[in-house]
């Protein structure tokens, strides 16, 4: 079943678009943002009733770009394995929206973009943002594709989060969400690990108080490591020993004149950080796990998620990952208890999986036929097939 | 095993919350939510019929019954099921009182094992009995408490529980007969509404 599945079509080429929001959107800090950018991708076509429409919500360093290919690039979307024909998420079936979020650095309005105000690049000024900040931007985005209601909001980790506060925010404007390996709040060792690298970004001299653009430096070496720390906590103890186990790169510990030594799981953890800093903005990291840390998802519902979930009108399915330690199967079944104790209808599946936090990005067989047996229905359910 | 279906269909009233412990593909939470329009769950361990459940539209949560039910509030639902799972459970009678914590009524079905059947098997063979019903080998049956209809009503009795209905069944003549007269006997399998007391 995997080989088949595996060897599924990819969508193919794939073109990025971008969108000027013009409506003014107000920040939950308080801060308007007249206007906005917005780039996205768009996978399979959207119906006659416009019933089709599936939101994929990125986590904290996704993009726009999650299947098919760029015009001569040899490397997919992020979420190649479940996004295109024939897949758990099924372009033949549903229209795809994959849309890059504001405070991001990969074209949308973020940190990297001008401020109208000064002409200048906001840098470490952009304002603080939240993840309904995110979920109003995409309304904005789904009002301009002339969509009314999503079929499904999918989306894992820091995007779960996203998928919740939409259930919660426009309970009319979604039917389905796919929460995976999320949490209702993070819990303080999360948090821990997002300051750590936040410190990391900030101690290297080339960020100058976060205005390294104006003065033309990047604090590469920072932000590495600040990605060298989260990648770690993505990954399982079992996995990395599977993996690179004990072994050397360079260097031989039995003959004592073979210094130094490089132990293979050093070699790929640089490589791991010094390809992440190539692309990505260390403000938009700072901005985006603070995001992560502030994000509750019943603060303003007396602190009781079932209360929060009452709002919701949707159908849910949350899906964890056993050997995941960052969002942890305890924090899914957190949120599944409590939409079970507000009586909305909930699947949830606890998938076996050595892989870590990243485990909901990778090939796995239950994982997809989880997703997908639950996607092939909403498709059903959109044709007015079975109920 | 359709037919116990039709009696546990029977007694869920129309809209209620029903949580299915055990619920394999989820086909009885279907019946009753296209009959009752419940509000239904099932708690399964079996990664195929946890896939089939959500394929069917059924809600359905992975969840271990052996280890415990602690994060259902008391009287959360209006009936809790249990199909031909009882027998495979750690402690029976904790989940017994669980399900009547949990749920205002309960609904158990099980193979009785004092049917003549299982009996003449161990008499005359002098072997554990292996059953369409109970289809295992002794060292590798998941069904780790054997007993029988009388034994049941027993356990209720001491435990305070009141039953509201019992059915019996069973497949063949003249057992379906016979049973009204020595269900003990003659009963394949037991099913049961309960209260408590």
């Amino acid at each position: 079943m995997s080989s088949e599945s595996t060897s599924k079509d990819s969508i193919g080429i794939v073109k990025t678009q971008s969108v000027h929001i013009n409506q003014p959107l107000k920040l939950a800090c308080g801060v308007v943002l007249p206007e906005h950018k917005l780039v996205y991708e768009t996978y399979g076509e959207l119906n006659a009733q416009r019933s089709n429409g599936i939101l994929l919500c990125h986590a904290l360093s996704g993009d726009h770009h999650a299947a098919g290919f760029h015009e001569g690039d040899s490397r997919p979307g992020w979420w190649e394995h479940y996004v295109g024909p024939g897949k758990a998420i099924d372009s033949d079936k549903f229209f795809i929206v994959s849309v890059n979020n504001i405070g991001s650095c990969f074209g949308s309005t973020g940190p990297m973009s001008i401020n109208p105000e000064t002409g200048e690049r906001w840098g470490a000024s952009f304002p603080s943002l939240r993840a309904r900040d995110w979920v109003e931007s995409q309304r904005l985005l789904m009002e301009y594709l002339n969509i009314d209601c999503w079929a499904a909001i999918i989306g894992g980790s820091l995007g779960g989060m996203q998928a919740m506060r939409w259930s919660l925010e426009h309970p009319d404007k979604v039917l389905n969400a796919v929460v995976i390996a999320s949490s209702m709040k993070l819990t303080a060792q999360n948090i821990a690990f997002n300051e750590i690298a936040r410190r990391a970004i900030k101690s290297d001299p080339d960020f100058c108080d976060g205005n390294y653009l104006q003065q033309g430096k990047a604090p590469l070496r920072g932000l590495a490591l600040a990605r060298m720390i989260g990648h770690v906590t993505y990954l399982s103890d079992e996995l990395m020993g599977q993996k690179f186990g004990r072994e050397l790169r360079i260097g031989d510990l039995v003959d004592r004149n073979a210094d130094p030594v490089e132990f293979q799981v050093e070699s790929y953890l640089n490589y791991q950080g010094d390809k992440f800093s190539d692309s990505f903005d260390a403000n938009s990291y700072i901005l985006i796990t603070k995001m992560l840390d502030y994000f509750d998802l019943s603060r303003e519902y007396d602190n009781d998620p079932i209360k929060a979930f009452s709002h919701s009108k949707c159908n849910f399915l949350v899906i964890s990952f056993s050997s995941d330690w960052r969002f942890a199967p305890e924090r899914s079944r957190e949120i599944t208890d409590a939409l079970l104790a507000a009586n909305r209808p909930v699947s949830y599946t606890e998938i076996e999986s050595d892989k870590g936090h990243d485990a909901f990005l990778l090939p796995n067989v239950r994982y997809e036929d989880a997703l997908g047996g639950y996607l092939s229905r909403v498709a059903t359910q959109l044709q007015g097939g079975a109920q | 095993m359709s037919q116990d279906y039709g009696f546990i269909s029977d007694w869920i009233k129309a809209d209620s919350k029903v949580l299915d412990l055990g619920c394999g593909d989820g086909a009885l939470l279907l019946q009753l939510q296209q009959k009752h329009n419940i509000l239904g769950y099932g708690l399964e361990i079996d990664p195929q019929s946890i896939s089939q459940c959500i394929a069917n539209g059924v809600n359905v949560i992975e969840q271990d019954l052996n280890k415990g039910l602690t994060n259902f509030a008391d009287g959360s639902f209006d009936t809790v099921v249990m199909t031909q799972a009882l027998q495979a459970m750690r402690y029976p009678h904790l989940v017994l009182d669980e399900m009547l914590r949990i749920g205002s009524e309960c609904i158990i079905t099980f193979p009785n094992f004092g049917y003549w059947g299982t009996r003449a098997y161990l008499n005359f063979r002098g072997r554990m009995p292996v059953t369409k019903q109970l289809a295992y080998q002794w060292y590798d049956t998941p069904n780790i408490h054997f007993f029988t209809y009388a034994d049941f009503e027993a356990l209720c009795r001491e435990r305070n529980i009141d039953i509201l209905h019992r059915r019996t069944m069973a497949e063949h003549f003249p057992d379906k007969q016979l049973k009204s007269l020595w269900p003990n006997l003659f009963t394949q399998t037991a099913v049961y509404h309960l209260s408590r007391k």
